[in-house]
């Protein structure tokens, strides 16, 4: 047998003396690593099989265990690092393309944390969210660049279709099939009650939700799973996905053995058949291509619904996006290179595309000096983390912000970046119904408004802070923020000036 | 009843054909796209030529070109049936699902690219002439059927053809000469499958006065996929 080169990331410790050996670990484990031993009557760990998910951490009744970082390290090395090291194990033992999950976990600049938000002293007095009106209700879609009049001097009001949100944020996309049904449940529910939207990915709509249709953004991806006419009006918007962040410039593929039941209905593909996303789409190799299927869209929905054009944050964002706001998409969705996947292959996930915060910086600019900013609602993606990450967005020039991981972290992701093994002990990336039973939807959809709500007032006391009360107004507020730790050819990207200035 | 749509645009077209009830028929046509988008149930005839993306989307209905017809016809067709009496661009057929195209002569390149099936639902296409390179390119399901049936002497298919094909069958009605990848399985039709195709061939000839006696000398050549997971070996956990 060959050697396994790779020692175990993590140890489990399980202390003796609280262990009652009741065997949940055991239950709990979907990788396999607890096992009882019947002749000792204690408790066993293959910790090969650990991903340091927590799962077994947090349902022991006793408190007897801990998953802590194997301190069995190769020798230091600041060159070769055991991570390198250790994939290149991998790959020597397999001739495989390395597969991982969620975003990039490398130590790349993150420029939220050194952008800073403004505060009114003095003058401009802050406000107080809790006493006075707050408004983040925000609208996504082109908006009319002049008044225009019909010819006996009344005001056309006829706008183009807009996504009415009631803050500017939204749950980004994650197919069924990728996450679970109950994890879609959450969203769509949690999407509903508070009053924004939803993303059903690539892989169609599930047949139960249809009734969320008013907070639903329907996905068209290259492989056009589920796509017909019922899926096309079921949804508030309709999104072309040309790239996502995790992994530009290639497709997605859903393996098989994640075609079960109603995943291959909803997706429309038979069990167990792959589900490959062709990288491109076929069809479209220019902007003119682009606009092609933007308005045979809007053709076959007869103009109901925004259209939204989904790329990744990569160097050329700006043109890119200066050329879909003239394809006649509504909405441009840009995700940065830290944005979440249930499968990607490393080397793409951690080596491409680059930071959401440059790349929306600099397609604001770009669309304004080209005069066309109100062709397009801007929505960026890509790690948004925090109510502060989104205010900070908005000031730089987003309309709204996507965010899946940690709508995924308050359904009770622990981020072990193992979601393509299907082995999901959380019941969200997972299809086995014995996982997915654990994510309880009217628990996710709770815990989910919960966060959003908590965002959404800690948007408004920052606003209030900064003297605004419109969340329209802070929108390409650059002056209210400052750049920490940053060198001069970043501010001149973000737009901002540094601390201090 | 016939409508001049020379010099209408698209939005105008569809507008007309909806205001239409169950059959219309369109002269004038040049180039104006998104014909019949999203559409069911009708039946469309179109004299002219047009533009790309006929048919995106049909879900039931059928249209019928009396001319060619460009690029992207039938893409992510769910059902009903196109019949072009003359030649259609690339892309034609992309992703569909379900539902019927017949060219009667022939089709560019990507023709039925990621054509896919589920259950009742299996696309057919019939193309009477040759298609361009990367026919069939991720087909996942349903038939594509190439009669060959052009004069110019360029083969049957470009280059290619069935590149990352992980499901469906496709006819080539002769095959020699032409270079398949890897990953498909190249057979001499067997009866079974010749038994398959027969409904849709019978079709193609019914709709363009073809004598099928005389397609049926030929020994027809069935591509298949060897595996249907074929990017399950490429990966390894991280």
């Amino acid at each position: 047998m060959a050697i396994n080169y790779v020692n175990p990331e993590f140890e489990v410790i399980r202390n003796p003396n609280r262990c009652i050996a009741c065997r949940v670990c055991e239950r709990q484990c979907s990788n396999g690593v607890h096992s009882f031993d019947p002749e000792t009557g204690t408790m066993m760990a293959d910790e090969t099989k650990c991903v340091d998910c927590q799962r077994c951490v947090t349902l022991c009744p006793t408190r007897a265990l801990k998953i802590v970082k194997n301190e069995c390290q190769l020798r230091e090395n600041a060159n070769w690092q055991q991570d390198t090291i250790y994939e290149i194990y991998k790959q020597a033992g397999s001739g495989g393309v390395l597969l991982s999950s969620m975003g990039n976990p490398k130590p790349l600049p993150v420029y939220w944390d050194k952008i800073l938000i403004n505060a009114s002293q003095v003058t401009n007095p802050p406000i107080d969210p809790l006493r006075e009106p707050m408004e983040t209700k925000v609208f996504l879609g082109k908006k009319p660049t002049k008044p225009e009049r019909n010819p006996d001097g009344s005001l056309k009001t006829e706008l183009a279709p807009q996504l009415e949100l009631t803050m500017p944020v939204m749950f980004s996309a994650m197919s069924y099939g990728s996450i679970s049904y109950n994890a879609h449940e959450s969203l769509a529910r949690a999407a509903e009650a508070l009053g924004i939207c939803y993303n059903t990915g690539e892989g169609g709509l599930h047949e139960d939700f249809y009734k969320y249709g008013a907070n639903t953004i329907v996905q068209v991806a290259s492989g056009r799973f589920g796509v017909h006419e019922d899926y096309l009006s079921a949804g508030a918007a309709i999104e072309i996905k040309m790239g996502q962040g995790a992994k530009p410039g290639i497709g997605g593929h859903l393996p098989g053995k994640k075609i079960v039941g109603d995943v291959s209905r909803t997706r429309m593909i038979p069990e167990g058949s792959d589900a490959i996303s062709p990288a491109p789409h076929h069809d479209i190799y220019s902007i003119e291509d682009l606009r092609q299927l933007v308005y045979s869209l809007k053709e076959a929905t007869q103009y109901q619904k925004p259209v939204i054009v989904k790329v990744a944050a990569v160097h050329n964002i700006a043109a890119i996006a200066s050329g879909i706001a003239r394809s006649g998409a509504d909405i441009i969705a840009i995700d940065g290179f830290r944005g979440g996947t249930g499968a990607a292959p490393t080397r793409i996930r951690d080596n491409v595309g680059i930071p959401i915060e440059l790349a929306l910086a600099a397609v604001d600019q770009r669309l304004r000096d080209e005069g066309i900013r109100n062709n397009v609602s801007l929505v960026v993606g890509g790690s948004i983390r925090s109510a502060s990450d989104v205010v900070k967005a908005v000031a730089l020039g987003a309309d709204a912000c996507y965010v899946a991981t940690a709508a995924l972290l308050a359904l009770g992701c622990h981020l072990c970046r193992t979601c393509h093994t299907g082995n999901c002990n959380w019941g969200i990336a997972t299809q086995k119904p014995e996982l997915v039973k654990r994510l309880n939807p009217d628990i996710g959809s709770q815990r989910l408004i919960n966060l959003m709500t908590a965002w959404r007032h800690e948007i408004m006391e920052l606003m209030g802070g900064m003297g605004i009360n419109s969340i329209e107004a802070l929108r390409g507020n650059r002056l209210m923020l400052r750049g920490v730790s940053l060198n001069e050819k970043e501010l001149e990207i973000l737009g901002i000036s540094h601390a201090g200035e | 009843m016939l409508i001049d749509v020379s010099g209408l645009g698209f939005s105008e077209i569809n507008t007309l054909i909806r205001q239409q009830g169950e059959s219309c028929h369109l002269t004038g046509c040049l180039s104006q796209r998104f014909i019949g988008a999203g559409m069911s149930y009708r039946e469309i005839t179109i004299d002219g030529t047009p533009g790309n993306a006929l048919g995106a989307y049909l879900n039931g209905g059928e249209i019928t070109v009396n001319g060619n017809a460009q690029d992207a016809v039938g893409d992510t067709m769910n059902d009903g049936k196109i019949i072009i009496h003359g030649h259609t661009g690339d892309a034609v057929g992309y992703a569909m699902r379900g539902g019927e195209i017949y060219v009667r002569d022939s089709a560019g390149y990507r023709a039925g690219i990621h054509m896919k099936q589920y259950k009742e639902k299996r696309p057919v296409m019939v193309i009477g002439g040759r298609t361009g390179s990367f026919l069939g390119e991720y087909q996942a399901g349903g038939l594509i059927i190439v009669l060959g049936l052009h004069k110019d002497g360029v083969p049957i298919v470009g280059n290619f053809p069935g590149t990352g094909m992980h499901g469906g069958k496709l006819f080539l009605r002769y095959s020699d000469g032409i270079k398949f990848p890897a990953q498909v399985n190249v057979n001499e039709a067997s009866d079974e499958d010749m038994a398959e195709i027969m409904p849709y061939i019978t079709n193609y000839c019914k709709y363009f006065g073809t004598d099928i006696s005389k397609l049926l000398e030929s020994k027809f050549t069935v591509v298949t996929p060897d595996s249907k997971n074929p990017y399950r070996q490429m990966y390894v956990n991280n």
